[in-house]
């Protein structure tokens, strides 16, 4: 078996495949819930980096405080920041409907930033470690692959998958769908839909919870955690088409690993690589890789 | 929109001159840095409230403009020995020739769909500042001399920069004023409320959008410029999303749609900003509660609120 491919070493690019399918698991996840929070109630979600550190901090804070492990942080986190996006929706967001979207871009915005602003107040800027829940990893010729970050890669493409049927395939996706096009429509028919859209948020914020526990063994529990990835999460959004379910796993996989690809190819150029691909995207194909034109 | 000119046009002599006499005697008052400050921010502000108030799109990225025409002002002056004047201007050119290109993707997408384009290409312009050579990464363009204008004017006396800065922004205050209710401006509101009836107007839409769109990133790059003769130095945070969000900030507490708008909300955020910056965390905590707060009951602004109880007022007189 040759060491190099194209002259860059084999186990680097191994490596970084691996580092980019771990980001890629976590934009898909955290474009995933902001697809479906943008499919059904039209809010461009800003606090949902914040909603993923908030994730990982439950997820820490319940290790450290109330000693429950991993596994249970898995349930409980999401669980709990769901319930705070739940609490949000139904207190202020809910107000902002009949206004133009600004206004819950905004206000997301400001929650986002008083979210930070907490945890950095509490927590500094340095970050908190979290216990790799399973140590030890396949060893293979080419490259160490950890457990954990398999695990990830294998949790996310299933959680990510199971979200696809759900919506896609079940009664109460179509209900989720039907509400999209025509939420008076659904309404006469007897389903409620203000409830909907307030579980549903809570839904893809739940995701980012999730997303906040799995992410958190890996990197450090940190509050600026959310800030820097919401951006390429957004960027991976409007490549994968805004409010696509499809386009958002797709386009999150895809570019956690052309991401990692170009880090070991052009180390400078990873940190843009997402941002330049959007702009040719956008160029090309205005409504994104998997939008509907309408 | 019929109500928001209101206040500025009944009183509009005596705001002038009372405006005008503010700017003159401010710096015998507060610390003249501080007020120069005051007026990039305010500037910014206005860049965006062109955008956002008077066209409806709402750009999430305008640091790219204010930080990629101080990072061009700083390397024209520092590097290549510019005057300031032609340094700024410098920093407008590249200002504007960024706003061309993101203008013209950006423009494609109406909404949300534009503000997410607007803030992915601004984080793109960031991780340019923060890996080219002649950017200076972490540390930025340090020391950038102040210089002479025009070869005569010593601008390290802070006065004298402070009156020079005042006529700038003053005069490109007076430049939004023209471009708002020209009737280039005009169309541009009507684009706002209702942009298929524009379209079938046979105004050609989207040529409307990408000039106001190219304006508004010059004026944003006059902002960041000017910052950079004032602080002397272009670094990250001027092109950080972070400047992005306080502009729009600004922009809603003083109130959109408006021209005095942006001035009040900028007065508003620096201050603020100043008076809690012992504490980082806290302006981050205080400025997502006012974001939170004007969305919630304070939509229009401050100078919002004021026009429209000018105008409930009014309203009241005429037909009682």
């Amino acid at each position: 078996m040759p060491d190099t491919l194209f002259g860059y070493p084999l186990a680097a690019i191994a490596g970084q495949l691996l580092v980019g399918m771990i980001n890629g698991s976590l934009y898909a996840l955290m474009s995933l819930g902001l697809a479906i929070i943008f499919g059904l109630l039209r809010v461009v979600n800003f606090a949902h980096g914040a909603q993923y550190m908030l994730g990982a901090f439950v997820a820490w804070g319940l290790l450290e405080y109330l000693g429950l492990n991993y596994w249970w942080a898995l349930v409980i986190a999401p669980l709990l920041v769901g319930l705070s996006g739940i609490a949000l929706e139904r207190f202020l967001l809910r107000k902002l409907y009949h206004l133009d979207h600004v206004y819950a871009l905004l206000l997301t915005f400001g929650f986002a930033l008083i979210l930070e602003g907490v945890f950095r107040y509490k927590f500094g800027a340095t970050g908190q470690p979290y216990p790799n829940p399973i140590p030890g990893g396949l060893d293979t010729d080419m490259a160490f692959f950890p457990w954990y970050r398999l695990w990830v890669i294998g949790a996310s493409i299933a959680m990510c998958l199971g979200t696809w049927y759900v919506v896609e395939r079940t009664k109460l996706g179509s209900y989720l769908r039907a509400a999209t096009e025509n939420p008076n429509l659904v309404r006469t028919f007897g389903v409620r839909v203000p409830r909907m859209l307030m579980l549903t948020y809570g839904l893809g914020v739940a995701l980012a919870g999730f997303s906040g526990v799995m992410a958190a063994p890996i990197y450090q529990v940190n509050p600026l955690m959310g800030s820097q990835l919401i951006i390429v999460v957004f960027a991976v959004v409007v490549i994968g088409g805004m409010g696509s379910i499809v386009g958002a796993i797709v386009a999150g996989f895809t570019l956690g690993v052309v991401e990692g690809i170009t880090k070991v190819v052009y180390p400078d150029g990873a940190g843009m690589v997402v941002f330049v691909i959007m702009l040719l995207t956008l160029a090309i194909r205005p409504n994104g890789l998997f939008g509907s034109h309408k | 929109m019929t109500e928001t000119p209101s206040l500025l046009a009944r009183y509009q002599r005596p705001l002038l001159i009372v405006g005008a006499l503010v700017l003159l005697v401010a710096p015998f008052l507060a610390y003249p840095i501080f007020l120069m400050k005051l007026l990039c921010f305010a500037l910014l502000a206005a860049s965006l409230n062109l955008l956002v108030g008077y066209v409806g799109l709402l750009s999430f990225g305008h640091a790219m403009f204010f930080g990629s025409a101080a990072y061009g002002a700083a390397h024209a002056v520092k590097v290549w020995g510019f005057d300031p004047a032609l340094g700024v201007l410098f920093g407008v050119l590249v200002a504007a020739g960024l706003g061309v290109v993101t203008g013209l993707l950006a423009i494609r997408r109406a909404g949300i769909a534009f503000s997410m384009i607007t803030l992915a290409s601004a984080q793109l312009v960031y991780f340019i500042a923060l890996r080219s050579p002649f950017t200076g990464g972490e540390d930025g363009i340090q020391s950038v001399p102040r210089g002479h204008l025009l070869g005569f004017i010593d601008l390290s006396n802070n006065l004298t920069l402070y009156y020079v800065v005042a006529a700038v922004v003053a005069a490109a205050f007076w430049l939004i004023w023209r471009i708002v209710y020209s009737p280039f401006g005009q169309v541009l509101t009507a684009i706002r409320d209702n942009e298929p009836r524009a379209i079938s107007l046979g105004y050609r839409v989207n040529r409307y959008k990408l000039l106001a769109f190219t304006l508004s990133a010059a004026l944003a790059g006059l902002a960041g410029g000017m910052k950079t003769i004032v602080f002397q130095i272009a670094t990250l945070t001027d092109v950080s999303w972070v400047t992005s969000g306080e502009a729009l900030l600004m922009g809603i507490v003083g109130g959109l749609q408006t021209l005095l708008g942006p001035v009040v909300g900028a007065i508003v955020v620096v201050t603020m900003a100043n008076s809690l910056s012992a504490i980082a965390e806290a302006v981050l905590i205080v400025q997502g509660l006012v974001f939170v707060i004007v969305v919630m009951v304070f939509r229009k602004g401050i100078v919002g609120e004021i026009n429209a109880f000018f105008a409930r007022r009014a309203a009241r007189h005429s037909n009682p």
